[in-house]
């Protein structure tokens, strides 16, 4: 047995290999263990996650229904029809309310859970866990939970408001209640993510610093805004990415809480809706699919792009 | 921030002003106000909604369809269960999502740590390139992936199977990236020592890498599992007959029935129950460790 091969392992995957004088006995050895042990997953993710990214470009240039076997071609007529009728507008818009106002308001609220947790009282191990339970909770049985509490008739909201002399709205006929609704329900189900990890970058400020400042006499408001805030920004724009990406990716509760997507048809939910709901127009939920993916890419570069300018930030 | 109180001995305290000393009356009021009031909020702003799910669950009709509403059920009506599993066959679904959660995050679970182990122990031209492009995997949504993998499995015989709802997602990277990132951690002398041995890649593996990365398969494992449980796009799409519906895509069956006739909410509570509950029970447990796998990236970023 060779010097070489009591190397680390881990500088092997971190720089390149060793060189090796021949391709030896061992080295052949590694290759075929390598693809017995990788090549399966490989394979499906090149089959299942790589495939199907290729093939929604293709499924776009047709008009096609699902199930059909026979398709006509129609090159980009489908991209032209998204943004020339009301479709995008409408699902666009959609889009980016339901973006904005989930990826705000978990960040915010989440900001302001973690500041709470950060507080060194008995029980914040309790109260964290508490507030996380939602995050990995079925989206089905949470729609399902919520829709009884807006529920106008023998919801327990209607039943508050009844009290206090008013009378519930319409929240799953208003297209734009459905969507505060399904808003605020989202918000519930993921602030606890944003919160744990907020409350992770709060953990790790530098004490001396901000110790330091409270001695110096800034007050608690003061620390947050001028300090803490500044040094949470990579936590920010992390969470900040990661809840535009699962925002973007919102279905569970949509389809539970409002399946015929009255008001509440994101990119996602309007793919889903023409192909596999009354629409059956494959191509063109594959168009869709595509221009969601094309977003979700774009944002994703921005990540990668600004963190590694960062790098050495965090 | 609490340091100086707790590190020094009773002469220091003199020297911190009197509003901070420990157990003065301003302090227990600020401790009350900023410490315990937001916490107890967030806490009962989570665990309304779900105590909400289970006392309705064992209302009877009559107690739900009021505008007179009591938050306790008089008595506890076992019916609403009943009733959810014989209008569909809820123990169907259980029992599907039951072995597609079993099956498929068992698999999972093997294929990342075989892959992770691969790329980081085993020799082999283009390791980087192999580790990016499931990285990108990573971050391309299931979503998107729906229809093309309906039509492919839709093609080779998998609508109504449970095969055919495990089958597309046995693929991971997230679970071989976090592996990965945790092999990569491992002191070099564990192996050596066993490379002395004469023990293979295989050996090494199941007698040494895994059991010193118990804590991390477990994360993997669990944060798998949870998903597996709760997945609802795909197991909806590829199923449209109830004998092999899964847990949460049933639920929808069970809506579509007992929707909109207001006495269904309580069975439709059951079944939300029947749905929530196992993840909660699992949760509650070993948070920790799923905790911490679902905020992975957050750190290393």
């Amino acid at each position: 047995m060779s010097k070489l091969e009591l190397d680390r392992p881990v500088a092997v995957a971190e720089g390149a290999p060793p060189r090796r004088p021949r391709w030896s006995a061992r080295s052949r050895r590694d290759f075929f263990i390598f693809l017995a042990m990788a090549l399966p997953n490989l394979i499906l993710i090149a089959v299942f996650t790589y495939r199907p990214l290729f093939a929604n470009m293709q499924y776009s240039t047709l008009d096609w229904t699902l199930g059909s076997t026979t398709a006509r071609v129609v090159g980009l007529d489908n991209y032209v029809t998204f943004f020339t009728s009301d479709d995008a507008p409408r699902v666009l818009g959609t889009t980016a309310v339901f973006t904005v106002f989930t990826v705000g308001l978990s960040m915010v609220l989440g900001l302001l859970v973690a500041l709470a947790l950060n507080s060194k009282v008995r029980g914040t191990t309790f109260a964290r866990a508490a507030v996380f339970a939602p995050y990995v909770l079925s989206g089905v049985g949470v729609g399902l939970v919520w829709m009884f509490i807006f529920d106008p008739g023998y919801g327990v909201l209607a039943w508050m408001l009844r009290g206090l002399g008013g009378k519930s709205p319409e929240w799953f006929n208003d297209p734009q209640l459905a969507l505060t609704m399904v808003t605020i329900v989202y918000v519930w189900k993921n602030l606890g993510y944003c919160a744990v990890v907020y409350l992770a970058g709060l953990q790790s400020l530098p004490n001396d610093v901000m110790e330091a400042a409270a001695l110096d006499g800034a007050g608690a408001v003061r620390r947050f805004w001028n300090m803490a805030l500044p040094l949470l920004s990579p936590t920010t724009f992390f969470l900040l990415i990661t809840t535009i990406l699962s925002s973007l990716q919102a279905f569970d509760l949509i389809r539970i809480m409002t399946p015929l997507g009255n008001g509440t048809s994101t990119l996602i939910y309007e793919a889903y809706l023409q192909a596999f709901g009354a629409y059956n127009r494959a191509g063109y939920s594959a168009s869709i699919s595509v221009i969601l993916f094309a977003i979700l890419l774009i944002v994703t570069v921005v990540q990668v792009r600004f963190v590694e300018k960062k790098v050495h930030y965090a | 921030m609490s340091a100086p109180a707790t590190i020094a001995p009773s002469p220091a305290a003199d020297r911190i002003p009197a509003r901070d000393r420990l157990f003065s009356k301003a302090n227990f009021a600020k401790t009350i106000a900023g410490g315990y009031i937001p916490l107890v909020l967030a806490t009962l702003i989570v665990f309304l909604p779900l105590a909400w799910m289970v006392l309705s669950s064992f209302k009877t009709p009559g107690e739900i369809v009021t505008t007179d509403l009591k938050i306790l059920p008089e008595q506890l009506y076992g019916q609403n269960y009943a009733e959810a599993m014989t209008t569909v066959p809820f123990g169907r679904f259980f029992l599907n999502s039951a072995i597609v959660t079993f099956v498929g995050s068992a698999i999972k679970v093997t294929l990342a740590i075989l892959t992770a182990y691969a790329l980081v122990f085993v020799r082999f031209p283009f390791k980087n390139v192999i580790f990016i492009l499931i990285l990108v995997a990573l971050m391309v949504p299931p979503q998107v992936a729906i229809l093309p993998n309906y039509v492919l499995i839709a093609g080779i015989g998998g609508k109504n199977t449970l095969w055919g709802i495990i089958l597309p997602g046995l693929g991971t990277a997230f679970g071989t990236f976090l592996l990965r990132q945790h092999f990569m951690t491992l002191p070099s002398s564990i192996l050596e020592a066993a490379e002395i041995d004469g023990a293979g890649h295989w050996r090494r593996l199941w007698r040494i890498v895994a059991p010193v990365s118990l804590p991390s398969i477990a994360t993997v494992a669990l944060v798998t599992i949870v998903n597996e449980w709760n997945d609802y796009i795909w197991p909806l799409i590829i199923t449209d007959r109830p004998e092999t519906m899964t847990l949460p895509v049933g639920l929808t069956l069970l809506q579509n029935s007992e929707g909109n006739t207001g006495s269904g909410w309580g069975i439709l509570m059951a079944g939300a129950v029947l749905v929530i509950l196992p993840v909660l029970v699992i949760f509650a447990m070993l948070q920790r460790y799923i905790v911490a796998g679902l905020t992975q990236g957050s750190v290393s970023n």
